[in-house]
């Protein structure tokens, strides 16, 4: 979480460092009182139970699940990985959680990189070449961006399985895709497009920040925009397209709406998946807990290992979807 | 920014107003071919035409593999094209007879490969290629004309085109479809005027989600923000600082399916011996439990901390960066002035986390109206708990309902319509501050 505490640190590095620990001292003294501890603590108690009930008892047996609750596992410890293989390998009509596990990897991985390329290139030219009507169009790219999913759910959806029928006259066919063993192309598609306004907004926020001279050196050294783009904007603006790409990782990883609607049957990711069994299971907690866990543990190990690339896409990019 | 062609003087000869004719011509000629493309009569049982490689063929070739095969080649086969745009970009606009053809090429070849990709109607294939000829023909001119040199016109819009596509097809026509579909009934042929808002307000389902949805917008962002700020500013300088915050933080990497669940386990209602912990407690106490999803006044509201559990992580994060970011001169003053803490906290804190704080509001309050997986994962909407984002999709999904579902969708976009053109706004004041 250092990144968010950099204005902090560095109004406080123009200070005396002995100041600086007799402020800290003081502020300590005054604003944390031993009562705001205590209600912080609870809070964070209250935050977390939740999780860890479900936790615990995704390693109970069945049998002990079922009948007693999980905070009795302190007086009464049995602990099994059985119900994670079960969760796995359990499946509904068409698909077992593992094998959503894959189609979910399948589907987030050029599900990000794909909104990347195409946004990065339409910031730059937003940010460095000059048109008419230039701010009016970025105007409308940010507003479009808030448009809810919801409004564009269907008609793109028949778009794609039925094609383009203008007054009655079909000009292009939809995509025939329906007897492919597991197409994810229009869930590809679907999530380029929603990732598109706010893609485009961050980069160009953050590439219209980049010096002039800089370009202008590289112009007077004989490159064309391709070659400024390739070798100085996109390494340069590293940080802010990784920062986008956990973000919309994470996005697409735990989608269940876009899945619902553009997903064939055999291409369902984990969050499609486990909601179905979710229902089937029922009162079998030892299935929904080990499902839950192995749908959470991806977000979990991108969240604590890059958790400050993390905070950076989230708050930049929080008003998606 | 561009580069200057030396041809720019010879081509001064031709004055203006020809190009701009010339220009009109071409686009008259595009407008025209499409009216008469889509008057023609229908023909059913046309077959689509392909050059023998098409969009629809790579997606069949690709849907056909493993999925863990299908990544790497799909990341291929798209860096293979952003290539091809950036070689484009960097050699279109020099100057020369090469780089003239070069030009020449791509206008024309690239609006008919992509058209052909998507494999016309065999009726409507000689329309959609003159169409793609005279696009190429009008960028083409309209490049080599350009103020600016040669090569300008063409860089910007191959820039642009992907992004401009993937918004005009996948986001601006489908929501002005949906607006328009609003007013047709479920088979989407006949016009019912005003008809599915009615119903959107009059029928229980269309009714409660209007109400529960407002009910989410208002309540949501305000218990958010209030534990996220509070939780802030006791943990700020405090002891484990930054442990205190990944627990409440850590929600928000969750999925809403996956909250669903662990919530689903704590509402947990049972004969017997209660597992789920909030009837355990209600029981403890002495009390008799609860089914607290299927009760229709409590089930919004256990649903609604749901999402704020999830979305508290994020107000705190954003505020806990704020507050660090007010002076502490300003602090030391206040203090110095005999001001307590909370008087510092009121008076010197909320006023300079002003603007953060109404960031975490529009954002949650727009999270809130558009939120449909909670509810799809914890009730399906069952007992009056559903939501305009939720019911939308329902009515589509179980009932085939178009007309109703975009209805819902639309009233969905007026609840956010406020609240956009309020970022609009603001992004404008800040680009006028830079």
């Amino acid at each position: 979480m250092t990144a968010i505490d950099e204005p902090g640190i560095r109004r406080a590095t123009a200070l005396s460092e002995r100041e600086v620990k007799r402020q800290e001292r003081e502020a300590r003294n005054k604003l944390t009182s031993k009562g705001a501890t205590i209600a912080a603590i609870v809070i964070a108690i209250i935050w977390t139970i939740p999780t860890f009930g479900l936790f615990v008892t995704s390693f109970r047996p069945g049998a002990d699940s079922s009948s007693s609750g999980w905070w009795t596992v302190f007086t009464n410890p049995s602990f099994t990985l059985d119900n994670y293989f079960s969760a796995l390998t359990s499946g509904g009509t068409a698909l077992t959680l593992g094998q959503s596990f894959i189609n979910s990897l399948a589907i987030a991985i050029p599900a990000t990189l794909i909104p990347i390329a195409v946004a990065s290139l339409a910031a730059y030219a937003f940010a460095w070449i000059p048109f008419k009507g230039r701010s009016i169009a970025f105007v409308a790219v940010f507003a479009l961006q808030i448009v809810p999913i919801q409004m564009a759910l269907v008609p793109l959806l028949s778009l794609f399985s039925r094609g383009l029928t203008i007054n009655g006259v079909s000009v292009f066919p939809g995509f025939d895709l329906r007897d492919a063993d597991h197409s994810f192309a229009t869930v590809w598609i679907a999530h380029a497009v929603f990732a598109m306004p706010l893609a485009i907004f961050l980069l160009h926020n953050f590439i219209s920040e980049i010096p002039g001279e800089i370009i202008e050196a590289a112009r007077v050294d004989g490159a064309g925009h391709g070659q400024i783009f390739f070798r100085l904007i996109l390494p340069l603006a590293m940080p802010a397209i990784a920062s986008f790409a956990i973000f919309q990782f994470l996005w697409v990883w735990n989608d269940l709406l876009v899945a619902t609607i553009f997903a064939p049957s055999s291409s369902l990711p984990l969050t499609q998946t486990l909601n179905s069994l979710s229902g089937s299971w029922g009162a079998q907690w030892y299935l929904q807990s080990a499902g839950a866990f192995i749908s959470i543990i991806v977000p979990l190990v991108v969240f604590f290992s890059l958790q400050r690339f993390f905070v950076r896409g989230l708050l930049a990019g929080a008003t998606k979807g | 920014m561009a580069v200057v062609s030396p041809g720019v003087t010879r081509r001064r000869r031709i004055p203006r107003s020809v190009t701009g004719a010339i220009v009109a011509v071409a686009a008259i000629g595009i407008v025209a071919l499409f009216l008469v493309l889509v008057t023609r009569p229908a023909t059913t049982g046309a077959v689509p035409t392909s050059l023998g490689f098409s969009l629809n063929s790579f997606f069949r070739f690709l849907g056909g593999l493993h999925p863990l095969v299908q990544i790497p080649i799909m990341v291929v086969a798209f860096a293979a094209v952003v290539a091809i745009i950036l070689v484009l970009i960097e050699f279109a606009p020099r100057p020369g007879r090469g780089y003239f053809v070069l030009r020449l090429a791509a206008c024309f070849l690239i609006p008919v490969l992509a058209f052909m990709m998507l494999r016309p109607l065999q009726n409507a294939t000689l329309y959609v290629v003159g169409i793609a000829l005279l696009a190429g023909a009008l960028l083409f001119f309209a490049d080599y004309r350009a103020r600016e040199g040669s090569g300008y016109v063409f860089q910007l819009v191959i820039f642009l085109a992907p992004a401009a596509l993937l918004l005009i097809l996948g986001l601006v026509y489908p929501a002005l479809s949906t607006i328009w579909q609003s007013f047709f009934d479920k088979t989407g042929k006949t016009f019912v005027g005003l008809e599915n808002y009615a119903w959107t307000f009059t029928n229980p389902d269309g009714f409660w989600s209007v109400i529960n949805t407002l009910i989410w917008a208002l309540v949501a962002p305000v218990i958010s923000t209030v534990i996220g700020l509070v939780y802030a500013v006791f943990i700020d300088k405090a002891r484990g600082e930054k442990f205190l915050k990944v627990l409440v933080f850590m929600p928000v990497a969750i999925s809403f399916v996956g909250a669903g669940i662990i919530w689903k386990f704590v509402y947990d209602y049972r004969e017997g011996s209660q597992i789920g912990l909030l009837n355990a407690i209600v029981t403890g106490l002495g009390g008799q439990p609860v089914s607290w999803l299927s009760n229709e006044v409590l089930n919004t509201f256990c649903l609604l901390l749901v999402f704020i559990w999830t979305q508290t992580g994020f107000a705190m994060v954003i505020l806990s960066a704020a507050i660090k970011g007010v002076p502490t001169e300003q602090i030391e003053a206040a203090r110095l002035d005999g001001a307590n803490a909370w008087e510092v906290f009121r008076n010197v804190t909320v006023p300079g986390i002003r603007s953060s704080v109404i960031v975490v509001l529009t954002t949650i309050t727009i999270a809130s109206l558009k939120v449909y997986d909670i509810v799809a994962v914890m009730t399906g909407g069952r007992n009056n708990s559903t939501v305009l984002g939720f019911e939308m999709v329902n009515q589509q999904q179980r009932f085939q309902s178009y007309g109703h579902s975009s209805a819902l969708a639309v009233v969905l976009f007026l609840f956010v319509l406020p609240l956009i053109i309020y970022n609009v706004r603001q992004m404008r004041k800040q680009k006028e501050v830079r």
